[in-house]
């Protein structure tokens, strides 16, 4: 049996039925990681501790007390808080770090047990490479080397979830967690041929996940199926009282939807999305964007308009603005997030200093990488005195507004459609030299984090050098059960998200 | 952006660069600061900032919980990753003489 082309719908049915175990799951995806590590997906795997929970899964399922993903593997992005695998996002300051406690979303998904009754009874597998504290778009910036594109090694996987996207897409993890602050999830999910929804603001639960940019980090799944990431993330999400910014009402099940017509009264079963009105922003088709995924995205529309939606052009007349806004917001908070490695209570400390400044300074200076350097420096500069009000405050406002034309557009249509980005997945060390040239490519992706919309990206189509394409959707607050359910309803009518990689057996 | 800056939010950042260093990230620096000046043309008078994008849709109260020891005792694994430390206390280089 291929399991790694399985979907978790299915492989539940199978752990129902008692076809396979966890056990033999575990220990599949296990030989899998271990016989493919040239794609450099996982940063910590530890095969003795997935199988422990495997074997806790097994019985959990024998005594008839699993939930439905009990027993199921996953990989979480090491940007989680894991207890027994190692915890670094990707930065050699948190090098061979453990964490005293699990992040509330590896709880939620992890073995329950007395302190944490409602864990779900995955396994994990391990934990995945990523951008160095999610700050990049490439997987370039790991510490720990870059995350190879499983559709053609010499490309990039995209970023910051670089390494759970390879994971999905090579067959290392039937599905992964990953996080999005800039298009983090959306973009490498795009890259690499798979399906990922960031959810809106404060539906997961940000404890345990170690901060890059707060207003803006969310966590999500990404996975091979809509309905993958749909049970995924009805798992993940929950009322955290731990995180001030969790939402009361975060529970659902994001899968109600996905079976159903777009309204209820409908009665035409070619046209199951008749009555959905599905944006075209002119902002996100202009100059920039590559023709094959230009031509991709509008056959996909034409796709959804087959099942009965209806096209209308809509305007998010800041779209450009928001690379900006973005690169001022997020460095900020992350100078200030990054404040907390000092060298004292956990992370690298350097081996030679005068004083204890100079402690801080020299475990810093050799603990952050380039980037993350670099925007500690724009973050500390635009919250400096003299210029917060210009730089930090100036982007604050703007904010509102690419908040607002959100909701202008929302009066017109019920979901948005473009491109998750203006290209597919480049070089291997095509954009490392010229910081800016990156920031370029979050163009699509960043206004849904700064209104702190959900928006998923569901494979559409490959370019001429067979490198897949990614839409992407975006809902309006609190609609990712409708997200999903398009995105399903368009995969029930295509099969990009089924296709494999060539080189992945 | 020149030099000198850069310098002195290295220092606020208790980031150490050489003068090689400072030299090489001035111009990526300032190339990020080109493109920021484009917020500079768009006029937001009279808006508030918006730092949290769920207040975009609702006030929110400050989530509040009950004064009370909730946390067990977890002293021995919060210093396991501790780079230096001695009978439970994290160990810093002399600060008074």
């Amino acid at each position: 049996m291929s399991w790694h082309q399985t979907p978790i719908a299915l492989m539940a049915k199978a752990l129902a039925a008692k076809e396979v175990s966890s056990m033999e799951l575990t220990q599949y995806f296990l030989s899998r990681i271990e016989a493919e590590k040239r794609w450099n997906a996982y940063l910590d795997v530890n095969a003795h501790l997935s199988l422990e929970q495997a074997n806790k899964a097994d019985a959990l399922i024998a005594a008839g007390k699993g939930t439905r993903l009990t027993g199921i593997p996953l990989a979480h992005k090491d940007v989680f808080v894991t207890r027994g695998w190692k915890s670094t996002a990707a930065s050699k300051i948190l090098e061979n770090y453990q964490s005293p406690f699990d992040a509330t979303v590896v709880a939620n998904l992890g073995m329950p047990s007395e302190e944490n009754p409602h864990g779900a009874g995955m396994v994990c597998l391990g934990k995945t490479n990523m951008d160095e504290f999610a700050m990049g778009s490439s997987n370039e910036n790991s510490a720990f080397g870059p995350v190879l594109n499983p559709w053609n090694r010499q490309y990039v996987s995209g970023g910051s979830s670089g390494g759970s996207a390879a994971a999905v897409a090579a067959g290392l993890a039937p599905i992964a967690t990953g996080s999005d602050t800039g298009g983090s999830i959306r973009q490498p999910s795009a890259f690499c041929g798979i399906t990922g929804i960031k959810p809106s603001y404060g539906r997961v639960s940000r404890y345990g996940m170690i901060a890059y940019a707060s207003s803006l980090d969310q966590a999500g799944p990404m996975g091979k199926t809509a309905e993958d990431c749909a049970l995924l993330l009805t798992a993940m999400s929950s009322h955290d009282p731990r995180d001030s910014t969790s939402l009361a009402d975060s529970g659902e099940d994001y899968s109600r939807f996905l079976n159903k017509p777009w309204q209820d009264s409908s009665t035409n079963a070619a046209k199951p999305l008749e009555g959905l009105r599905v944006g075209l922003p002119k902002e996100f088709f202009a100059e920039g964007l590559a023709q094959d995924v230009a031509n991709a995205v509008n056959t996909a529309a034409k796709a959804l308009a087959d099942l009965g939606a209806t096209l209308v052009e809509v305007t998010l007349p800041k779209t450009k603005l928001s690379i900006p806004v973005y690169y001022v917001l997020a460095p900020a908070e992350a100078s200030s997030n990054l404040s907390r490695f000092d060298g004292v209570r956990y992370g690298h400390r350097a081996n030679e200093y005068k004083d204890l400044g100079d402690m801080y300074q020299k475990s810093r200076t050799e603990g952050f990488g380039a980037e993350v350097r670099r925007r500690i420096l724009i973050g500390t500069y635009v919250l400096c005195h003299g210029y917060y009000d210009a730089y930090y405050l100036q982007a604050q406002k703007i904010r509102r507004i690419i908040a607002a034309d959100f909701q202008a557009a929302f009066n017109q249509c019920d979901v948005i459609l473009g491109p998750v980005a203006p290209d597919v997945a480049w070089r291997l060390g095509e954009k490392s030299k010229d910081p800016v040239q990156m920031y370029l490519e979050d163009i699509y992706t960043l206004s849904t984090n700064l209104a702190g919309l959900p928006a998923m990206s569901v494979p559409c189509g490959f370019n001429a050098n067979d490198l897949p394409i990614g839409m992407q959707l975006i809902g309006n607050y609190f609609s990712e059960a409708r997200l999903l359910q398009v995105a399903h309803q368009y995969q029930q009518a295509s099969d990009w998200h089924l296709r494999q990689a060539s080189e992945v057996a | 952006m020149k030099l000198d800056d850069v310098q002195r939010i290295a220092h606020l950042s208790r980031l150490e660069l050489n003068q090689a260093e400072a030299e090489a990230v001035l111009p990526q620096l300032q190339a990020v600061f080109s493109l920021v000046e484009e917020m500079q043309a768009v006029d937001t008078s009279g808006l508030e900032p918006l730092a949290h994008p769920i207040l975009f849709l609702r006030e929110l109260a400050q989530p509040l919980r009950v004064d009370q020891v909730s946390e067990s005792d977890h002293r021995i694994e919060n210093m396991q990753s501790a780079p230096a430390q001695q009978d439970g206390y994290f160990l810093v280089p002399r600060v008074i003489e």
